[in-house]
């Protein structure tokens, strides 16, 4: 099906798989019309971590207030829309239903065609407002929920070649931030500390040097959590610093070892860096540090921080990519809330 | 003027088309099935089969609650979303009231029952009076053994209804005289064509986008959060 029959190629995406109710207009895959997020962050932060029926309530109070506001801040009408794209996974199901019921009830009644979202691909596809992918590439993941290193031999396919075993990386940043008493989510203020601090705990890095592209975060935050409590009971105080320093320097030493291993293995022309994670000052500039030195064939890609946490703009742009492969859902679109991506 | 009415807010999933006061269609799936995969292929099948498009509709009426918090949201964030996407009515109706309804040959007070799950149930008291069907106590939650126990000191005859009343079947037991339990099963059943009704009698939505489900519970988490924290009402959400 042609799905571009308009003067103008528009998407409007929509994304509420966690806890920020996202709606953007985006034109021509990589021009940013309109992206509205709607955060909740601080309604969870009451409870230390997202509370998913607190979600799904806040996504229904917000999303035709975003989907107004992203037409309007677009300046375009219902019928200039090309297609409408949506997020069916992963993520925490009965947030996912709220975007897809919209979604599903906004295509059938402008007879728009629906396109379906893998979020991970979108996270992947910000790095298109930065510049137009390349392929191969190989794109590390990293967010709260996820932690993986997948293969794209050309634009739409995407396979796992490693991931986390255990806690995704922002799961770690966000428990070691509450043994540290931080408010959650915690990733940015660690990564504030850690450039205060000095490595000088040493704490492990898992899977390093074994031969395979897979993660663990769950043995640095047990060995992380021994150390203040162990201190604690010693009566002793810790540097915050030091720590934030010590826990960051492990878990930008495994993800960046992998990935230049990865990129090594791979014959790969991009590195795309992307997902809440990746907002993260100190991995941006190691990461960019040692492709210089030692990828010279490689540029690296990290979306703008803006775009890296959970947005429908990146939606949008790997709704594009679906629609070249003329990939539509009907109205039984449901949401997966284990949606993944295969592995090699 | 078109009305199309979506009751998801139980296991039973209910799609209406009404003209006025003609009814043009009605689908109802009563066994456990996937509001989310059904509901707009209904709706769907259901105006395909009446010849009516989406532009012809000149409102949307929905069962708001209470009742199972996804399937109330699926059916909220459809219906608005409908009615915001074609610039037409909105008219939400308690999920209560549709159940409440369906006895319309009951002079006293009909009391509709949701199962809450842990001996608790969703209710409330109606009447027929006039062809109105009146809202005499409100929509609640609350245990069923106090519920009985305000119920027993009315001396008004009283007809509990719902098929969630089989699970109550011990708690019914030794009801006094002019307290009775449904035992027809089609008035026991959440009924589309009670809705499309109902939504004659009930004032549209203003406020459309910012329209939610009644969910007469707030979540656990919060409410133990309030246990130790002043209720601030703030805004919890804000855009970035």
């Amino acid at each position: 099906m042609k799905f571009f029959t308009k003067p103008r190629k528009l998407i409007l995406a929509i994304e509420s798989s966690c806890d920020e109710t996202s709606v953007a207009v985006i034109e021509d895959q990589t021009k940013i019309l309109s992206n509205i997020v709607a955060s909740q962050i601080d309604s969870h932060k009451r409870f230390g971590g997202v509370v998913p029926e607190v979600a799904s309530r806040h996504h229904v109070e917000e999303i035709l207030l975003c989907m107004e506001e992203a037409l309007e801040e677009a300046n375009i009408l219902t019928e200039e829309l090309s297609a409408v794209a949506v997020t069916y996974g992963p993520g925490l199901v009965g947030a996912l239903l709220i975007g897809i019921s919209a979604a599903k009830a906004f295509a059938w009644a402008n007879q728009l065609p629906l396109i379906p979202v893998n979020h991970m691909a979108g996270h992947i596809q910000a790095a298109n407002f930065v510049r137009p992918l390349e392929f191969p590439l190989i794109a590390l993941l990293v967010s709260g929920g996820h932690t993986e290193l997948v293969y794209m031999k050309e634009n739409g396919s995407y396979q796992i070649i490693g991931q986390t075993r255990d806690d995704a990386a922002g799961e770690a940043y966000d428990k070691v931030g509450r043994v540290l008493g931080l408010s959650y989510p915690s990733g940015k203020e660690i990564d504030e500390l850690a450039v205060k601090g000095k490595d000088t705990f040493n704490f492990p890095r898992a899977m390093l040097r074994e031969d395979n592209f897979d993660f663990s975060f769950s043995g640095l935050k047990s060995s992380f959590i021994n150390t203040v409590h162990n201190a604690e009971q010693r009566a002793e105080t810790l540097v915050k610093e030091d720590l934030a320093t010590s826990f960051q320097a492990s878990v930008i030493d495994v993800l960046v070892g992998k990935t230049i291993r990865a990129c090594q293995t791979y014959p790969v022309k991009q590195l795309v860096v992307a997902g809440g994670v990746a907002a993260n000052k100190g991995l941006r500039e190691r990461i960019q540090q040692e492709v210089t030195e030692k990828l010279t064939e490689v540029t690296v890609v990290i979306p703008p921080v803006a775009l890296c946490g959970d947005n429908a703009a990146m939606i949008g742009s790997a709704a594009f990519v679906e629609c070249e492969k003329e990939v539509i859902a009907d109205l039984t679109l449901n949401a997966v809330p284990n949606l993944s991506f295969e592995a090699i | 003027m078109k009305s199309l009415a979506i009751d998801t807010s139980n296991q039973i999933l209910t799609v209406s088309l009404g003209d006025d006061d003609q009814i043009m269609g009605s689908h109802l799936l009563a066994i456990k099935k996937n509001h989310s995969l059904s509901l707009m292929p209904t709706v769907d099948q259901l105006m395909k089969e009446c010849g009516v498009t989406p532009q012809e509709l000149g409102q949307i009426v929905i069962a708001k609650g209470p009742g199972s918090y996804t399937g109330l949201r699926i059916g909220v964030t459809t219906a608005k979303t409908l009615a915001w996407t074609l610039g037409i009515e909105l008219t939400a109706v308690s999920s209560l009231a549709v159940l409440a309804g369906n006895v319309t040959d009951f002079p006293g007070y009909i009391v509709p029952i949701f199962n809450a799950r842990r001996k608790n149930v969703y209710t409330g008291i109606y009447q027929w009076r006039e062809n109105q069907l009146v809202n005499v106590a409100e929509d609640r939650h609350t245990s069923l053994a106090d519920w009985l126990q305000k119920l027993k000191k009315e001396t008004e005859k009283i007809i509990f209804v719902g098929e969630d009343c089989a699970f109550f079947a011990t708690e019914f037991q030794h009801l006094p005289a002019n307290i009775k339990v449904c035992e027809d099963s089609v008035r026991n059943t959440i009924n589309g064509l009670t809705l499309l009704n109902l939504a004659k009698q009930t004032k549209k939505i203003d406020k459309i986008k910012e329209f939610i489900p009644n969910y007469l519970k707030l979540v656990e988490a919060e409410e133990k959060w309030l246990e130790s924290h002043e209720s601030l009402e703030k805004k919890y959400v804000k855009k970035i």
